[in-house]
């Protein structure tokens, strides 16, 4: 099965402002974004599944067409840089989004 | 040979306004001077950059320094001011010194007057304004009864934040800016702001649409990001006409696509339809792309939501205490297996000694959870070697060096029944604890009601060059 890093150009997260962190997954072209946007492997319950959070958690979750993208926002447990975050920009918390199995 | 960009080319009879980005944080890492030079020979209006941001943490806020080193804000400054004065067209910079507080602006302002007598430059006019909000003011709105309301699920405003706070800046829309254009300014050195006031500021000064306006700052802010391939701090050139808005790479080798624009719409955001700031919001939903010329974007469709109420965002930051930090690393696959018996140990050593209050104790556990926490669907299978980061926290510098040293030094001692190496439990990278920044944490992410869009935002006007 393919992995969501081999069908992905881009697969990020980063700080949304100090209290939540947003991850974006870009597409290089309209038929693998659509197909994996509509196998649910990002939906709003994967993407619970895969960081162990409640629905709660997830502020926003859009697919964005014109950037053939999937894009949701977390809320952080802790804001960015307070002690005990050890990810000031949030830029390494979309790791485990790479080995996620897409459908073949 | 470089790819042509059609909006280099000779003005049409439309009215337009250029502007050239050669940097999306400046100081943060140094302008290329190369397609900054290519920006500047496009017929520029103006040259404008951000110069701020809350990523780099609330310790820059609350201990009122910079994130950025001096000389390399300063040689970002004296790339657009050369050339700013140079062409005659104003630049601006916002968030001065990437926190934006008075500290900063007046840090920004000295350096622009003093490169002024470094280049002998004629005289010209800097202008300036604060985004600092004093504590008493939000003490009273406090008192007043009237709610600071908290953004991102935070709880409204108490007395408590408030006291914890050390310092406080306002984030402006495009008024102050347009005041000071209006008043002349050819710099303007801008306190804390929102990135996208930078460019639409002088946009709707000049009769541009709002939303067209908005969208256009929202997209010129970070500079080569909305281009590809990726390369950072490289200049991009926009237009903003009447009915639509272009963006284009200056650096030969990038180009701007569909893709790469409508990806940056929605980079650091929690939503790629809506971006807000002081007075409404622009929705982006509605947005179309097209590729204009090889390397430059058009873009029509964004709609400007005015706020039902004047609602200004603020940014505070309140210290925790002094802080130490010591590193360990662990190889014996017991003891990783049952790393938080050791970091439980080292716990309660601290506290024996110490006391349960006044200091905090936080162990980061790499290679196993440090950077996702109870986030990270992996923790249950650590790597076969651990570094465990361990940061105390207290009122006094001593004191969080005791907390340091305590836990750092305990691991090494943690008793765990069946471990086979008795003369050590962990690896000392170093026999010490390292003093860190102080530990600073974000207190207040609120919006405060206010009646005039510039009253936070004291405007001044000074003169420069000879």
């Amino acid at each position: 099965m393919p992995r969501l890093a081999d069908v992905a150009k881009t697969i990020r997260s980063k700080n949304a402002g100090v209290d939540k962190i947003t991850f974006d997954v870009i597409f290089p072209d309209l038929a693998s974004y659509e197909k994996v946007r509509d196998s649910g492997t990002l939906s709003r319950d994967a993407v619970c599944r895969v960081f162990g959070i409640e629905p709660g958690r997830i502020s926003d979750h859009v697919s964005f067409d014109a950037a053939r993208a999937i894009k949701f926002t977390i809320y952080r447990r802790i804001p960015s840089g307070s002690p005990g975050d050890a990810d000031v920009f949030g830029a390494q918390q979309y790791g485990p989004l790479l080995d996620l199995e897409l459908p073949d | 040979m470089p790819m042509p960009i059609s909006i280099t080319h000779t003005r049409s009879a439309n009215r337009t306004l250029r502007i050239v980005c050669p940097n999306g944080h400046l100081g943060f890492a140094p302008i290329k001077a190369g397609s900054f030079r290519i920006g500047c020979e496009a017929e520029p209006d103006l040259i404008c950059a951000d110069s701020g941001s809350c990523d780099v943490g609330p310790g820059p806020l609350g201990g009122d320094t910079s994130s950025s080193p001096l000389g390399w804000q300063t040689e970002d400054l004296e790339t657009m001011l050369v050339a700013s004065r140079r062409l005659g067209i104003p630049m601006i910079v916002g968030s001065a010194g990437d926190t934006g507080t008075n500290s900063r602006v007046d840090l920004f302002v000295g350096i622009i007057q003093e490169l002024a007598r470094k280049h002998r430059l004629a005289k010209f006019r800097i202008g300036y304004f604060y985004s600092e909000l004093d504590k008493d003011a939000l003490s009273r709105r406090l008192d007043s009864g009237e709610p600071v309301f908290g953004l991102d699920g935070r709880a409204p405003l108490d007395r408590e934040t408030l006291d914890s706070t050390e310092r406080v800046v306002a984030v402006a829309g495009i008024d102050p800016y347009v005041k000071l254009l209006d008043q002349g300014a050819d710099v303007i050195i801008g306190g804390r702001s929102s990135d996208c006031a930078i460019f639409a500021a002088p946009a709707i000064r000049q009769g541009f649409p709002a939303a067209l306006a908005y969208f256009y700052g929202k997209i010129l802010e970070c500079a080569s990001f909305c281009c590809e391939p990726y390369g950072a701090k490289e200049s991009v050139l926009g237009e903003i006409t009447m009915d639509d808005i272009k963006v284009a790479a200056m650096l030969p080798e990038q180009r701007c696509t569909i893709a790469s624009v409508a990806g940056h719409a929605m980079y650091e955001r929690a939503n790629p339809f809506y971006e807000y700031f002081l007075g409404g919001h622009i929705d982006m939903s509605e947005c179309r792309y097209e590729q204009y010329d090889e390397r430059t974007v058009r873009v029509v469709g964004p709609r400007y939501v005015p706020a039902a109420e004047l609602r200004v965002k603020l940014e505070g930051s309140g210290k925790i205490g002094e802080r130490y930090v010591g590193i360990v690393g662990v190889r014996d696959p017991y003891t990783i297996a049952n790393i938080d018996e050791v970091t439980g140990w080292a716990r309660r050593q601290v506290a024996e000694r110490l006391g349960d209050g006044g200091y905090e104790l936080h162990f980061s556990i790499y290679g196993r959870d440090a950077i996702l926490g109870p986030n990270e669907p992996r923790r249950t299978a650590p790597a076969h070697e651990l570094a465990v980061v361990v940061q105390g926290i207290a009122p006094t510098a001593a004191m969080a060096e005791e907390v340091a040293m305590i836990a750092t030094r305990q691991m090494f001692y943690a008793r765990l029944p069946q471990v086979k190496g008795t003369a050590g439990g962990v690896a000392f990278l170093l026999d010490e604890v390292m003093q860190a920044s102080p530990a600073y944490r974000w207190t207040l992410n609120h919006t405060m009601r206010v009646s005039d869009p510039l009253e936070l935002f004291p405007c001044c006007i000074v003169e420069a060059g000879l």
